[in-house]
């Protein structure tokens, strides 16, 4: 594993371990991409089976998953904008943005958690039936997701801030990034089938 | 060296002759010596593919044979037939790819025309209409329940020959298989669902039947018998237990339903008057009632399996 | 909580099992410290990351769980041996046969064959370590407390009873309460973890680490098997995770997916569970052929035949993995169109393991076998494989399988592939790789009386088990009629010849440490893949300078160029990664978490889960970026090695 430097081309890509990781990281989200179709196809079999509680279609507000669906858009672009200052070695850009791209993040879960509430009051719960099981289990991975990529972002910008960019620094931003931008497909999927069918079926 | 060889060559003329003990033996056993046109119909499958599977075993093991005694690494060998870089041909590995390839097509061919067939009654009968017996599984007995005639049987059975029955399968709480290996295969009993399974006896007598898949303490004694007579004695089986056997209330069978085992017992009515397992609003019945009885626990071992009363 | 609740009471061999504990571990605990030993066992192993320690440890917790899942097995057979037999009750019996599968696939078979791969594949691609080999260790500390938490269970708040399948609604909160399936649930999520972690980790390793030259099709065949089975892994796991999670939540939080009330679908437990339980009968047959390509090559002193199609057969047989699940339920009531598909496809896959068993046949021709212990398993396994192979076959046929599900049948034909194929192979693999483990060769006599122990134990289990099952037998009964007494007398025999076999194993590891004569080379049987090019033992770098490679059995080239792995003008600083005890700590204080789960502790285990986060964070600051092992040192270290 001797650090054979390249001298030019992306930092996170100059080292060995940089590109290692990197690849493993691509690997990390195949199996990721496993986990949430294996959540999608479970929510799909258990679709309409609400028993005695009420149906999605009852309750599911397009206000607020849209506000939701653009807090997380316009995150993922504010995430490209930090990398691409990352690229060209702006320390103090690329922490504005990820912090921007964070808040971002931030808002989203508020609206998330203030929705499962609001679920909550109207009687649709994780016990009420499978069908909301799988919603609530399927929204809520996506949501904690979210949540660990805010914390682990925050240590990174915390490493970038005292370290500059390095080798090792920017791999963990460029990784971080994958990461965001992954979490922003996913919620298009959620968006699409799960709100958007529920709110029409 | 020699020696042991020839010890060897003596106790390998014994295999084929426990060979032959094996096969007589097999016609013996349950789902080779079907008593209907179902098991029939299996067995016959299981008989076909056999041959083939023997056919594949005897060639790799006489190439393997061959193989390994010849090119053994002996004393004296010398290297003529010794090639270290060989290491492909196309030709005979295309063949080896080929030859199971068309056997697995051999074998799918019956396999498929055989599954179609199971989704009907067997076609000898098919003049006379299926008799329909609801076969419900409570842990951990049988419930059987005959509409057409009014009459419900725990844990035995009583079925006509040459006529056949169309079990529809549900269970009251976990999945359970009803299997009566005598007469052909098994499906699933799951609650909150129906299966059907037709099977059909053809010899009168009196076969094993039982829960195949496992579901908790009591599963081993999950057990029934199945009677197979003429039409007419089943007919007057019939008309006997309408006449003298009890009527079944709600909430005598909510207490059947509690887990543990059970007597044979006997009604003249049907529990579906008031639940059907197999139907969705229903799939939670059994639960909601004894939510707290899985707690306990049977303490079932072979001194205290008498319980049930088996016969 | 009472404490009579929390330890499981009223068993004898319960009992037994607690005292043997006990003194087991107080017996380690004291030859610990009389020996001072502690600060050794931390330094040199607790805190490696050293991919062929982290193997070795892998291999130890795979035999004991052997000799756990063994004992299990022995037990049930006891049972089952008498019509009227009364050693274990129903429910004792339930959760024997639940353990033995679930430790014998997951905590057996899996990490026996992943310690192989630790110690094996880096030095068969020339490699120096994993990829990531913090993320190595911690694999390695997640299935070791995985299977501990599991199989604390016995002892602690009781074993899970519902089966290794451990089908819903069963295996539910409603009717199964109480913590035994919790045990499973959490015990097998925290090993799978490290198993996922473990199937990204070879897989960059593989594809980014291999020694300059060394392209994908000049890989070793079991290299090759490693990386099939990674993807696998990546793709399989994930699944399981979920389907775990899943019943967590509805055991734990009252969720409806797989219950009977609130319109949940318990068959969706099975679907999810065989979508990853099929392709993890691959997972651990697949490294098994690996090990078997390598012994058979080595042994039949010839190269292997086909190497082409047995790759390309492996990434089919990966590939058709996925789509066979169903044919575990065929009785499910799919319908007869359904079960077409999923028959044909299940069949399709002994195309491709057929013709891998024929490029076996022919590596043998006009070869010169050697009847290494190595090689008699590896013998053995051919025609052992086969009977299961093709009874895997008959049970493909839909049809068929109604009478064979559920039955001994089914028994004999799954552990025809995963004794003859997986478990032979560990034995082979161990025997075959232990020279370059341990320094020495394990006895040759001691070894074939092992193999032939358990080989012919292991027919006269199992043959009799097909026609029993064929009487009508059904799977995991606690008693028997006397109708099917013949046949499981025999196979309770064949079962402790098995487990003499075992224990003649065991005793050949100590035999051979005190009598085996010591390796001088690195090559000890005259190989032909890199591993052998090491000296023995392997220095920490492994490879003091890594060799070009441009064919296939680069150490066979190597030999006859009269090349080694030391080349003095070429020496250049070794980067290595540093020690640390982060590993086991984060798994520790995971481990802790899950078992507070186990018995629904929620806030313990929110403080667990809170500590696990603390040292990911802790993980996340450390730039330790390791040391670099000086030239001086490599020449030291290499003459002595190999006694230049
Ligand atoms: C020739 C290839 C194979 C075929 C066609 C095949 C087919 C089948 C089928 C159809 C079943 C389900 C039977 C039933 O439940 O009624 C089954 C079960 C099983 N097979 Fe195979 N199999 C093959 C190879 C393997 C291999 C290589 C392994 C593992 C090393 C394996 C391990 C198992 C296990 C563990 C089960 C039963 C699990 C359980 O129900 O507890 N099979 N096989
Ligand atoms: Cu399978």
């Amino acid at each position: 594993m001797s650090a054979h430097e390249l001298k030019s081309g992306p930092l996170e890509y100059r080292t060995q371990e940089g590109q290692m990781s990197i690849l493993g990281f691509w690997i990390f989200l195949a199996a990721e991409i496993v986990l949430f179709s294996t959540l999608f196809a479970t929510y799909a079999v258990l679709f309409g089976r609400t028993a005695d509680a009420p149906a999605p279609g009852e309750l599911f507000e397009i206000e607020t998953v849209l506000i939701m669906t653009f807090l997380l858009l316009i995150s993922s672009f504010t995430c490209g904008i930090a990398v691409h200052n990352m690229r060209k070695g702006a320390v103090k850009a690329f922490i504005t943005w990820m912090v921007i791209t964070l808040l971002l993040g931030l808002g989203f879960l508020g609206f998330e958690i203030y929705e499962f509430v609001h679920y909550a009051h109207e009687g649709a719960t994780l016990q009420s039936a499978a069908y909301w099981s799988a919603f609530f289990t399927l929204a809520g991975t996506h949501g904690l997701h979210v949540t660990l990529g805010i914390g682990w972002a925050t240590m990174i910008l915390i490493q970038v801030a005292k370290r500059g960019f390095t080798p090792m620094t920017s791999r963990k931003g460029f990784i971080i990034s994958l990461y965001w931008h992954f979490l922003d497909v996913v919620w298009i999927f959620i968006f699409t089938s799960v709100y958007l069918i529920g709110m029409v079926v | 060296m020699k020696h042991k060889q020839q010890h060897w060559r003596r106790w390998l003329a014994l295999l084929p002759l426990s060979l032959v003990f094996l096969l007589s033996g097999c016609s013996e056993l349950t789902v080779l010596d079907p008593k209907g046109p179902v098991g029939q119909s299996q067995k016959d499958l299981i008989v076909f593919s056999l041959w083939f599977m023997l056919g594949i075993v005897v060639v790799v093991f006489a190439l393997f044979t061959f193989m390994v005694i010849k090119y053994r690494n002996r004393p004296g060998r010398d290297d003529k037939d010794y090639d270290p870089d060989l290491h492909g041909n196309t030709a005979i590995e295309i063949v080896w790819t080929v030859i199971p390839l068309i056997i697995v097509i051999i074998l799918s061919v019956p396999t498929v025309t055989t599954l179609f067939d199971l989704e009907k009654p067997p076609e000898g009968s098919q003049d006379k209409e299926p008799l329909v017996i609801y076969a419900t599984s409570a842990d951990w007995k049988w419930f059987f329940s005959y509409p057409e005639q009014g009459i419900e049987t725990v844990n035995y059975l009583h079925i006509p020959t040459d006529r056949a029955i169309e079990f529809r399968l549900s269970s009251a709480d976990s999945m359970a298989a009803l299997w009566i290996p005598r007469l052909g295969g098994q499906k699933y009993n799951m609650a909150g669902m129906e299966n059907t399974l037709y099977l059909e006896a053809d010899e009168p007598g009196v076969y094993d039947g039982r829960n195949s898949n496992f579901n908790g303490e009591g599963f081993t004694e999950q057990t029934f018998k199945v009677h197979a007579e003429s039409e007419n004695a089943f007919k007057e089986w019939v008309e006997k237990t309408k006449k003298e056997a009890p009527k079944l209330t709600q909430k005598k069978y909510n207490e059947l339903l509690d887990p543990g085992l059970s007597k044979k017992l006997t009604f003249s009515n049907t529990h579906l008057a008031w639940v059907d397992h197999g139907t969705n609003q229903d799939r939670d019945y059994a639960i909601e009632l004894h939510r707290d009885a899985y707690q306990e626990l049977l303490h079932l071992d072979n001194e205290r399996k008498d319980d049930k009363e088996h016969e | 909580m009472k404490l009579d609740e929390f330890f499981v009471t009223g068993e004898p061999l319960i009992y037994a099992g607690m005292v043997s504990i006990v003194l087991v571990s107080s017996a380690v605990i004291f030859l610990l410290t009389y020996f001072k030993r502690w600060g050794w066992l931390w330094r040199e192993w607790l805190t490696t990351v050293d991919h062929k320690k982290i193997g070795i440890m892998y291999i130890l917790s795979a035999l004991a769980m052997l000799f756990r899942g063994g004992m299990d097995a022995l037990m049930m057979r006891v049972q089952l041996a008498f019509p009227d037999m009364n050693f274990l009750n129903a429910q004792h019996y339930d959760e024997i046969f639940t353990t033995h599968g679930t430790v014998m696939i997951i905590f057996m078979a899996m990490p026996f064959l992943i310690g192989l791969m630790n110690i094996i594949v880096p030095l068969q691609i020339g490699a120096r370590d994993f990829a990531f080999p913090f993320v190595n260790a911690l694999s390695f500390w997640s299935f070791f407390f995985g299977a501990m938490l599991f199989n604390i269970s016995f002892v602690i708040g009781g074993s899970p009873d519902a089966g290794w399948t451990s089908y819903t609604p069963l295996a539910g909160a409603a009717m199964s309460p109480g913590p035994g399936q919790n045990f499973y649930l959490m015990g097998l999520q925290l090993s799978g973890i490290g198993t996922l972690a473990t199937g990204i980790n070879l897989m960059v390793t593989i594809l980014k680490m291999r020694a300059p030259g060394m392209k994908m099709f000049q890989m070793p065949i079991f290299t090759w098997s490693t990386l099939v089975t990674c993807f696998i892994i990546v793709f399989a796991f994930p699944i399981l995770t979920v389907a775990l999670a899943l019943m967590t939540i509805d055991r734990i939080f009252g969720a409806q997916f797989f219950t009977l009330t609130g319109e949940g679908l318990p068959m969706m437990w099975a679907n999810l569970f065989w979508m990853w339980g099929h392709p993890e009968v691959y997972i651990v047959i697949l490294p098994a052929f690996g090990i078997f390509s390598e012994v058979i090559a080595t042994f039949a002193r010839k190269r292997l035949f086909g190497y082409n199609a047995m790759v390309w057969s492996m990434i089919l047989i990966a590939g058709l993995s996925f789509l066979v699940w169903v044919h575990h339920f065929f009785t499910m009531g799919a319908g007869a169109f359904v079960n077409s598909v999923f028959s044909v496809s299940t069949m399709l896959i002994a195309v491709p393991t057929g013709v891998k068993i024929f490029n076996w046949l022919a590596t043998l021709y006009k070869s010169k076998i050697e009847f290494t212990t190595p090689m008699m398993w590896a013998l053995a396994f051919i025609p052992s494989f086969v009977i299961g192979g093709v009874t895997g076959v008959m049970l493909g046929m839909a049809a068929a399988d109604y009478q064979f599900h559920n039955s001994y049948f089914l028994i004999a034909h799954f552990h025809y592939v995963l004794i003859a194929g997986t478990v032979f192979a560990c034995f082979a693999g161990l025997e075959y790789w232990y020279p370059k483990m341990f320094g020495h060769k394990l006895n040759e006599r001691f070894g074939k009386l092992s193999f032939w122990l358990f080989v012919i134990g292991f027919h006269v289990t199992f043959f009799p088990q097909y026609f029993v099952g064929l009487d009508g037998m059904p799977r995991r009964v606690f008693t028997i009629i006397p109708e099917w007494m013949p046949l499981n007398v025999i196979s309770t025999v064949g079962a402790f010849g098995m487990g003499l076999g075992f224990a003649v194993f065991c005793y050949n590891i100590y035999y051979s440490y005190r009598n085996s004569k010591r390796e001088e080379t690195g090559d000890s049987w005259n190989g032909r893949t890199l591993e052998w090019a090491t000296p023995t033992p392997v220095p920490f770098y492994n490879f003091a300078t890594v060799p070009h490679v441009d064919k296939y059995d680069a150490f066979l080239a190597m030999k006859e160029k009269g090349e080694t792995t030391y080349d003095e003008d070429k020496l250049e600083p070794i980067h290595m990664p540093s020690y640390t005890g982060k590993p086991i700590i984060m798994m520790a204080i995971l481990a802790f978490a899950s078992f507070a789960l186990v018995f629904e502790w929620i806030t313990l285990a929110v403080i667990g889960l809170i500590g696990t986060l603390i040292m990911m964070v802790i993980r996340s600051f450390d730039y330790d970026e390791g040391y670099h092992v000086e030239v001086e040192e490599i020449k030291r270290i290499e003459r002595k090695a190999r006694r230049l």
